[in-house]
């Protein structure tokens, strides 16, 4: 007869999370070294949905480019158009009119409250929680049928153009998007806080879990709400204003304790410091045009230039090179959640894997994005 | 003093008075810049360009100027290519910011040979290095030298080819 089959204490095994997981939101795999329930070495593995968008800039136009900047991350789209815009401009010292900027920054903001919601939907999913996904795709859905009324699409847009954006808004927008705002307001008391944020199960499950030092987010570059909720105070459209923000009375949510739970809490908090700005944008709205003359074909003068715009995620930046032709000689794409997701092995060690899934979903992962 | 002049006078600690850059090996820096250069560091227009500071140093200051950045408690932004084919060679770019509220984004670049693309790593200084470096490696094909995993990351794992390099066909 056999002997029956001996662990040694140390023993160890390889599990292999992904690359089709419901944890990843995506096609991410997460090579684990794991000691029982406990992981000794976490290795995300990236790269099965790349696409190489990089070289497919410099091979078409600068126009040609926008429809690709929203299969980023297809989450917060609008950011991705305005990051891209931000960048040609620069380049080619084009002016934006003022109503163009406030539609800019109404959109993208709708743009944010639709990630924020859908980010906690999924992140309570992941965690057991199945009712709220429906709360939030309610939410979700009453926003993104107004986006789809002005921009044509509902999550891929190609809504802005070099020097302004496609179509002007109505008042059919305008006060149906006060009327969603104020809907979100107050359905967020209830329906989010007491159920979810207060509920004692889901503080258990986050509180203290995944805690990322203020030092390790800077060394590893984490920008967007995981820098803020290691009580870095940092938000691209304070800190470096962009567009009209300047304009506007928004905070920016800083969270001390670095665990998922203050991640969880800044991206609440950001919900209503947009629906903040966006109400304070449709207030003030300006008269004008919406969109500047510019040449079809763009050929900026040869230099290289930085344009970063805060999206939901964090930090989204450009480096634009042109060579003074037609293409992009060069375009530099950095997405936040690549640098977000880089701490998560040096984080992950010593957690249970269970602990591991809660701390991966407060980093709100949007593949596409990682991968370009 | 100025934020962005107190960054520029920390990264002049790279090129003590009586060595400059060797030009010849590392190359000049593009022929369009506007405004002047000290010691390889030119304060630029910041709405102009999106960045404050530039640097032009040796491949071998790399590791030098992270290790200044890390201690003035900036953070990797991003780290990246440029060939030049024209010109034979690759230009490597770190770009830098820091979380205060005064706008001043870094960059350092430098260049290095198109045949041998060898540059060493600031992965152990600055862990946000270690991907991005990797990323590089798959696109222009640079040997980051001293980096503990260099095996591609967006591309499959036996790629061999570096697809933004500007003579590649797929």
């Amino acid at each position: 007869m056999n002997e029956p089959v001996q662990c040694r204490a140390d023993e160890t095994f390889v599990l292999n999370l992904g690359p089709q997981h419901p944890a990843t939101h995506g096609v991410l795999r997460v090579k684990l070294t794991m000691d029982g329930e406990y992981i000794v070495n976490a290795e995300p593995v990236l790269g099965y949905i790349h696409r190489m968008h990089e070289k497919m800039a410099e091979d078409g136009t600068f126009a040609q480019f926008m429809p690709n900047t929203a299969r980023m991350d297809y989450l917060h789209a609008l950011a991705y158009n305005h990051g891209y815009c931000l960048a040609v401009e620069r380049a080619a010292g084009i002016e934006v009119p003022e109503r163009a900027e406030y539609i800019r920054v109404i959109t993208v903001e709708l743009n944010r409250l639709t990630s924020h919601l859908l980010w906690w939907a999924a992140f309570l999913l992941d965690l057991g929680g199945f009712s709220p996904l429906l709360y939030a795709f309610d939410d979700r859905e009453q926003i993104l049928d107004l986006l789809e009324r002005i921009t044509g699409s509902r999550l891929t847009y190609c809504y802005f153009r070099f020097g302004g954006v496609y179509n002007d808004i109505d008042d059919v927008f305008i006060t149906g998007t006060y009327a969603v705002i104020k809907r979100l307001r107050s359905r967020l008391p209830r329906l989010y806080h007491d159920l979810v944020t207060h509920n004692i199960i889901l503080k258990k499950r986050i509180t203290g879990i995944g805690i990322l030092s203020r030092e390790q987010a800077r060394r590893y570059g984490c920008t967007g709400p995981v820098a803020r909720g290691s009580g870095i105070d940092y938000d691209v459209r304070k800190n470096e204003p962009y567009s009209v923000y300047s304009e506007f009375d928004f905070e920016v949510p800083v969270y001390e304790e670095g665990d998922s739970m203050a991640r969880y809490m800044v991206r609440m908090d950001e919900i209503e410091q947009s629906m903040r700005i966006i109400e304070q944008a449709l207030d003030k709205l300006p008269d004008g045009p919406v969109r500047a003359k510019v040449p079809k074909i763009l050929k900026p003068p040869a230099g290289d230039y930085w344009a970063s715009v805060e999206t939901a995620r964090g930090d989204l930046g450009h480096r634009l090179v042109c060579d003074g032709g037609k293409n992009p000689y060069k375009l530099k794409l950095r997405s936040p959640t690549f640098s977000n997701l880089s701490c998560f092995g040096e984080v992950a060690e010593g957690m249970l894997l269970a602990d591991a899934l809660a701390f991966m979903g407060s980093l709100d992962l949007v593949i596409p994005e990682i991968d370009r | 003093m100025s934020f962005v002049e107190e960054t520029g006078n920390s990264l002049l600690a790279l090129f003590p008075q009586s060595t400059n850059v060797d030009k010849k090996s590392a190359g000049e820096p593009e022929a369009v810049e506007k405004g002047a250069r000290r010691h390889g560091i030119m304060i630029t227009d910041h709405a102009e360009r999106g960045t404050a500071v530039d640097v032009f140093c040796a491949p071998e200051q790399v590791v030098a100027a992270a290790k200044i950045m890390d201690e003035i408690g900036f953070f990797l932004e991003a780290v990246t290519g440029v060939d030049w084919i024209k010109e034979d060679r690759l230009e490597v770019i770190y770009d830098y910011n820091h979380y205060g509220f005064e706008p001043c984004r870094v960059v350092i670049r430098t260049f290095i040979s198109r045949t041998e693309p060898e540059i060493p790593t600031i992965s152990h200084i600055l862990p946000a290095a270690d991907w991005h470096e990797r990323e590089t490696h798959d696109f222009y094909g640079i040997r980051f030298a001293g980096h503990p995993n260099l095996v591609p990351l967006l591309l499959s794992e036996d790629a061999d080819f570096h697809p933004l390099l500007k003579d590649f066909t797929p």
